[in-house]
């Protein structure tokens, strides 16, 4: 029986020490976003929160404005390579280093993928700086996360729903579109917080095709006006990029306040964003399991 | 009586390997067939070619006849109005990820049925074929993975009810059940052949002699014989067909 008592002592001081770990790490990001919260309200001045030159509210919009632009093409592109992947790529070499291209690219540095995107979008298509560009600079980098997570899912789908599914006559497709992806959607929604995230906290990427600046005008609702807040092909410098910039250039003599104010506000913006995500992902996921 | 299925010299390969051999029968209509031998035998196989769900499988080959009510599934026929004739019941209940009544009312709507009211007519007409509808029917908007396994099971019987088929193919259904929902199976599959052609493969000697009108017995891709269920069971005429129906080898 001394073998027992050992590997009962061994159990419970490894489960010590993941307690110990996780408790380590929780505390860490609670620490981690006090400070950060903190600093930035100890230097909050009103003017702050407006929507003028001085304030964030402008980079505050474009933040959000961005992601949604970014999502638009990177959410169908990347559920349909990740769809393609998993149901119709001939397993085999092309398949295989399509798939390693993909990996690929989500690990390429974003300042990279900003100054291919300044290239291509910027200066062969001859344009300013603007918000489509940035977002699809953005895309470039979490298209690959939406695919994998959606090949993933759609991968680890049991056989038999398939199988129930053609068995009623349905093809491949119906199968698809109305069996597999519903049931992958919590899954593939994981996915797209995940990217939205990387987006919400993108700088590198977005220096040269977002660009810097940002001048709305609040009361022109003229689309293709430079100033219209909704135009898509107007520069929108966001709050990741704001705060570099407050830091670095040290434009005004608070800008270390601002910085640390919008460090905050972006903070809570992507927690409130990743919580209403997996909230939802959790009531579809309810809904597929079913209460009783 | 004309047969249902009228099956001729079917042999069936995966790549190399001869999984069906010369397989010749005759299922008739308003009956359950039974197919037993021991595992890996064939009778998936052959019950999955009855609605070209073998399809679905890389390297397979198949040659010989296959006529429902006297056409060629494999030539005459497209795979997709064939499976809508012929459904399918899998070993593993397998209801979708969706409430149960869109479980239900799947197969009519891939058939382009769009009008609620005949919806809800049709789901709930296949809820009570198959003993379940006073089970649930105040839940319908509720997940099917919800139910216990034989009303998962009984709700998959409804599904295939519900895509209108004249013959129900059933791979092991109750292998997965406890003894009370397996008697429920039994007993629904002796109400639903006055509708339609059952025919179930099964590891139970017991349920083939209970319920089926005919058995086949499959060994090595080979069936050895065939007949009344009644007749196999009291006098097999062949001695591999009685080892293995009293317990000798399988
Ligand atoms: N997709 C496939 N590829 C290759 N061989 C296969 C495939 N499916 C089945 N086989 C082989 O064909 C033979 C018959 O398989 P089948 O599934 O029809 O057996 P079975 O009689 O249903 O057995 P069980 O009672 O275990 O379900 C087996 O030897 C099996 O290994
Ligand atoms: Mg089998």
């Amino acid at each position: 029986m001394k073998a027992n008592e050992k590997a009962k002592r061994v159990d419970r001081v490894m489960t010590w020490i993941f307690v110990a770990v996780a408790g380590f790490f929780i505390l860490l990001l609670i620490a981690f976003a006090l400070l950060v919260i903190g600093r930035g309200i100890a230097g909050f001045e009103p003017y702050m929160l407006s929507f003028t030159r001085d304030g964030i509210g402008n980079q505050l919009f474009n933040t959000v404005y961005l992601v949604v632009l970014a999502l638009l093409f990177s959410v169908p592109l990347g559920i349909a390579t990740g769809v393609y992947l998993a149901e119709y790529a001939k397993p085999g070499k092309v398949t295989h280093f399509l798939s390693i291209c993909i990996e690929t690219l989500s690990s390429l540095p974003s300042i990279v993928v900003g100054l291919f995107g300044y290239l291509v979008f910027i200066v062969m298509v001859g344009a300013q700086w603007n918000l489509v560009s940035g977002a699809l600079a953005v895309s470039i980098l979490n298209l690959p996360l939406i695919a994998t997570t959606t090949k993933d899912a759609m991968e680890s789908m049991p056989k038999g729903y398939r199988m129930g599914s053609m068995g009623l006559g349905a093809t491949h497709w119906q199968t698809i579109r109305r069996v597999l992806l519903p049931a992958c959607m919590p899954r593939i929604l994981t996915g797209i917080i995940l990217a939205a995230g990387r987006v919400f906290g993108e700088a590198a990427a977005l220096l040269y095709t977002a660009g810097m600046s940002t001048d709305i005008n609040w009361s022109n609702w003229d689309i293709t006006s430079p100033t219209c807040p909704l135009n898509p092909f107007r520069p929108g410098e966001t709050l990741a990029l704001h705060i570099w910039a407050s830091r670095t250039e040290a434009i005004r003599p608070d800008a270390a306040q601002i910085a640390n104010f919008s460090s905050a506000v972006l903070l809570i913006l992507v927690f409130a964003f990743s919580i209403g995500a997996r909230v939802l992902g959790r009531r579809m996921e309810r809904k597929l399991a079913g209460g009783k | 009586m004309e047969s249902k299925f009228e099956v001729s010299k079917l042999n069936l390969h995966y790549g190399q390997f001869h999984a069906l051999k010369d397989v010749s029968l005759s299922i008739l209509p308003h009956e359950v067939t039974a197919l037993i031998g021991p595992s890996g035998c064939g009778k998936s196989t052959f019950l999955k070619t009855l609605n070209r769900m073998n399809d679905l499988e890389e390297g397979v080959v198949i040659d010989g006849d296959v006529l429902l009510d006297g056409k060629d599934v494999y030539k005459e026929m497209d795979a997709i109005s064939l499976r809508q004739r012929v459904g399918m019941v899998f070993q593993q209940p397998n209801p979708f990820p969706k409430s149960i009544y869109e479980n239900v009312a799947y197969g009519p709507k891939l058939q382009g049925i769009r009008s609620k009211v005949k919806l809800d007519e049709i789901v709930e007409n296949a809820l009570r074929g198959a003993a379940i509808w006073d089970e649930v029917k105040d839940r319908l908007k509720k997940s099917a993975l919800g139910l216990s396994g034989g009303q998962q099971q009984r709700l998959c019987i409804a599904r295939a009810l519900a895509a209108g088929p004249d013959v129900l193919l059933m791979d092991e259904p109750t292998s997965a059940l406890d003894p009370i929902s397996t008697s429920k199976i039994e007993e629904l599959c002796t109400e639903l052949k006055k509708d339609y052609t059952i025919v179930m493969v099964t590891h139970n000697m017991q349920q083939a002699a209970r319920i089926s009108d005919r058995t086949a017995f499959f060994l090595l891709g080979e069936v050895i014989e065939y007949s009344d269920t009644d007749q196999m069971f009291s006098m097999p005429k062949d001695k591999r067909t009685e080892d293995y129906i009293t317990g000798r080898f399988g």
